[in-house]
């Protein structure tokens, strides 16, 4: 691999960072390359190329995290790395430290077959004049594309005083489609997106070009959209579309250190129904090939499936190294950061419903008056009253248990205990959905959710007509 | 002379016949430090440094970064900038910005006595914050208090003749609080901006955080209805943000703007004027070259309600057959220059916020929005958001509400535009705040 640092350089950095009295102490290290290429307006208009290189240290000394981080990698831009996360850290007498650090095996958990950095750039321009083109062809309403195309392959070392010194390999492959229609009452928008954590046959078992269509398509049924309903109603999501709706009403909430500084509904809940018996809901970072999978977090902990409800009951909330350890607890593999430049936090990675009774087809024909989603855009939750929104990018009204006319965007709101209860119908058709990036504290990681058809009984849909 | 200059020139002396090459070098560094229940959650201390690179021959555009100075990072930059110019598409408006008279205005955008702060100084503003938060209210706890800042410096020289040097630093305290009462819990927020520890405002931060968190306690989910919103003059920033994606000239050239047709004509009340003025340096964005390295600029963009241009890159601007407005944003050496705001202002009118107030029958006080990239389709002009805040009936300001929605569209919403309050407020985004009223808006709730 490119990031080579020798075990006894890590020991010795290590033990450098501790000398000033912490119980802990963290190297993170990454190389990570990356090729985006952007198509719009008919052209290729810009390919790009990147590395970042470089490792943060972070000292922990009673409840006091230092962080500090460096691009330079000889043994002495290490050390001085070291001091500076150690005094941020704050001082104390030590004394010396030894670090020993035990090699582990990597966990593996997705399979590349080809790499997409030994894919020639000409074959990733091809791509995207296919997406292009066939979004075009959907209807003489599209007058405008944008397509992205986006590789990466991110090289992570993670060593730390109790011993762990793991490494991984993480690729990534992305496509993002946008088309806009025009029409008598102006402008639609469709959006399309893929990823998922392997290499460059992702684009022979996804057809892009069936991706592009779709966009397209989204837009041009969109020009006859009429103005969303405001208040409340039942509201349909389609399966592999609404996982964010899970990530938002309680995922968020579920994140330990939300739920240790008493802002989240979901603390203290633990054995309680927080949620419809109808609904599990997972978060697992090993689901091979997911766009939230990694082999280990960035604390160097390997993923895992952790069942956070159970059946409508709260199990468990995910856990990073520094909550993890303050309570006791085991690590659950959700200790992530956006890169070497930033501190680790309590994240989610693929966070989904499993499968419930319903035939999907039944949810629709049993709602007389209500809302379809189709395609979910972002969202947002403030954790400590559970309030949160999602955007509708693509939706139908349902009238007398049928789909029928198209609606403009809009936000959805509700409240997140509230609406986990109203889940009234939960489908058999389960699907993941599309690539995220989930924010949180100025930090992007990439997540993945997923869920079967399901009906919630009253949501409050954000639109203009009465 | 700057280094970084140095290393930006020796990139562009490297040129090739029929090349243009622009070097993008920049330097800086953050600290960041949390505190929580009168102990320091974490120090974060970081330094970081880059090059960009962009190559363009015959109308194909290359471009390749790395976080590393070094000789060797350097000249691979170059290379993979070079070697991806053969895969770009021919584009006949391609090209680097060239040098167009208009001078500099000159900013302060640099503080010696920011440099100089000590670690445990910074430490100690954050543990002031945090205890003035938790005085003011019994009912309120302190959820994190943070106090950061920023330095960076950044040369771009190009082989049209831009060579643009800078440097400039500030910082901000925050401040996010949770007011209980019984089982109910909400959440509110403070800051405080300045170019030096001197300019904040600690108190304010805190007495609004802790007002933020307990007005909306006993909130309730109102009935839905059309009525007049008042926007707090955070939310109305970003309301402006979301404006300015619509006047941005890279959307026009591409049809992707719901106003690209109308130039000259009313847009909005004529109560609605709107400027770009990165030489104000009131504004937390004001800045004195854009990303193409031009002079930064005042530009009046809607006046009297009337659309009167839109903002421009060279590259915009070349497309659009028109003179770059000095509005090329670069986000750091990892991208090329988009197209976007500095540092948007509406001209503000005379009134407070409680006079506004006064003037609306049925209404909201709009206190904070959520999804409003979720909800919000600048290219549809669909506009709609969560929102939590306060019922306005008769002139008076009533009970807090929350779990709603508001929606318009935004084509609506800036002819619906009643009145600009005159308390503006200088916020850490790329627009001022000011109070704005805006009639026939829907409420969803229940």
């Amino acid at each position: 691999m490119c990031l080579v640092i020798e075990r006894d350089l890590v020991e010795d950095v290590l033990a450098h960072a501790m000398r000033t009295g912490a119980e802990f102490a963290e190297l993170y290290g990454e190389d990570k390359r990356s090729t985006s290429l952007a198509l719009d307006d008919g052209r290729v208009e810009q390919v790009t190329s990147g590395r970042d290189r470089g490792v943060g240290i972070r000292v922990i000394r009673g409840a006091t995290t230092g962080y500090a981080h460096t691009a330079d990698l000889t043994a002495a831009g290490l050390r001085a790395a070291a001091e500076a996360a150690a005094s941020a850290a704050g001082h104390a007498d030590g004394g010396r430290h030894v670090v020993a650090l035990t090699p582990a095996a990597r966990h593996v958990v997705n399979t590349v077959v080809t790499a997409p950095d030994e894919v020639p750039t000409s074959r990733k321009v091809e791509l995207l004049r296919r997406v292009d083109h066939a979004a075009r062809s959907a209807g003489a309403e599209i007058v405008q594309v944008a397509a992205g195309y986006g590789d990466s392959r991110k090289q992570v070392l993670v060593a730390n005083s109790d011993g762990v010194f793991v490494d991984d390999d993480q690729v990534r492959v992305l496509m993002r489609i946008s088309a806009i229609a025009s029409g008598d009452a102006g402008m639609q928008t469709g959006f399309q997106s893929m990823g998922h954590t392997v290499g460059w046959e992702a684009f022979d078992r996804v057809d892009v070009e069936a991706l592009a269509r779709e966009a397209a398509e989204q837009a041009i049924r969109k020009l006859r959209a009429r103005p969303a309903p405001s208040g409340a109603l039942p509201v349909v999501i389609k399966h592999g579309t609404g996982g964010v709706l899970f990530h938002e009403a309680c995922g968020h909430g579920l994140e330990a250190d939300h739920v240790a500084k008493g802002a989240s509904v979901y603390a203290g809940k633990v054995g309680e129904l927080v949620a419809s018996p109808l609904v599990t809901l997972v978060d697992d970072g090993t689901l091979a090939g997911e766009w939230g999978t990694l082999g280990i977090d960035d604390e160097g902990h390997p993923t895992q499936r952790n069942v956070l409800i159970q059946d409508g009951v709260l199990t468990g909330y995910m856990w990073d190294h520094v909550r993890a350890r303050a309570e006791g607890r085991p690590l659950t593999g959700n200790g992530r950061r956006q890169s070497y430049m930033h501190l680790p936090m309590v994240r989610m990675t693929n966070t989904f419903v499993l499968d419930g009774p319903d035939d999907p087809d039944d949810i629709v024909a049993a709602t007389d008056h209500g809302v379809y989603i189709a395609k979910l855009g972002g969202g947002s939750v403030n954790t400590a009253n559970g309030d949160f929104v999602f955007g509708m990018t693509e939706a139908y009204l349902i009238e007398g248990g049928r789909i029928t006319e198209p609606l403009r965007d809009g936000n959805l709101i509700g409240n997140g205990p509230q609406v986990l209860r109203d889940i009234d119908m939960l489908g058999n058709d389960f699907a993941m959905g599309n690539p995220g990036t989930c924010g949180k504290d100025g930090q992007g990681v990439p997540v993945g959710d997923g869920q079967p058809t399901l009906r919630v009984a009253s949501m409050t849909v954000g639109g203009t007509a009465s | 002379m700057s280094e970084l200059l140095t290393i930006a020139d020796r990139v562009v002396a490297q040129a090739r016949p029929g090349e243009q090459v622009e070097a993008f070098v920049s330097r800086g560094g953050e600290t960041e430090v949390r505190v929580y229940q009168g102990e320091v959650e974490h120090v974060v201390s970081a330094q970081s440094e880059g090059i960009g690179i962009r190559v363009i021959r015959d109308g194909r555009t290359g471009f390749a970064y790395a976080g590393a100075l070094t000789d060797d990072a350097v000249a691979d930059v170059l290379a993979a900038a070079r070697e991806n110019v053969g895969f770009g598409e021919p584009d006949e408006w391609a090209g680097l910005a060239e040098p167009d008279g208009v001078p500099v205005t000159e900013q302060v955008l640099w503080s010696d006595e920011l440099a100089a702060v000590a670690a445990d100084d910074k430490i100690d503003l954050a543990m002031q914050l945090e205890r003035l938060t938790a005085a003011c209210d019994p009912r309120v706890r302190v959820d994190e208090a943070n106090y950061a800042d920023a330095y960076g410096e950044a040369a771009v020289v190009t082989t049209t003749g831009i060579r643009q040097h800078g440097r400039e630093n500030g910082c901000y305290v925050s401040v996010s609080t949770l007011a209980d009462d019984g089982d109910e819990t909400q959440s509110g927020f403070g800051f405080s901006v300045g170019r030096h520890t001197g300019e904040l405002d600690l108190e304010r931060a805190a007495r609004e955080a802790a007002e933020r968190a307990t007005r909306l306690l006993g909130a309730t989910k109102p009935t839905s209805r059309r009525l007049t919103v008042v926007l707090d003059p955070f939310v109305t920033a970003q309301f402006l943000g979301i404006i300015s994606s619509t006047l941005n000239g890279e959307s026009v050239v591409k049809g992707r703007s719901i106003f690209r047709d109308r130039l000259g004509e009313a847009v909005a009340a004529p109560t609605f004027t709107l400027v770009d003025d990165p030489t104000d340096a009131r504004a937390y964005t004001a800045t004195d070259v854009d990303g193409d390295g031009l002079a930064a600029r005042r530009n009046v963009l809607v006046d009297g309600g009337v659309l009167q241009r839109f903002v421009h890159s060279s590259y915009s601007a070349r497309r659009a057959g028109t003179a770059s407005t000095g509005n090329a944003l670069r986000g750091g050496f990892r991208g090329t220059p988009g197209v976007g705001c500095h540092a948007l202002q509406l001209q503000p009118g005379t009134r407070s916020q409680a006079e506004l107030v006064a003037g609306v029958d049925d209404g909201v006080l709009i206190q904070s929005v959520s999804g409003i990239h979720s909800g919000v389709n600048p290219i549809s002009g669909d506009f709609s958001t969560g929102a939590a805040g306060l019922l306005i009936s008769g002139g008076e300001l009533g009970g807090p509400v929350r779990e709603f929605t508001i929606a318009s569209t935004l084509q609506r919403m800036l002819l619906d535009v009643v009145e600009v309050g005159g308390d503006v407020e200088w916020l850490p985004m790329r627009a001022a705040g000011v109070s704005l009223v805006i009639r026939d808006v829907t409420m969803s709730g229940s």
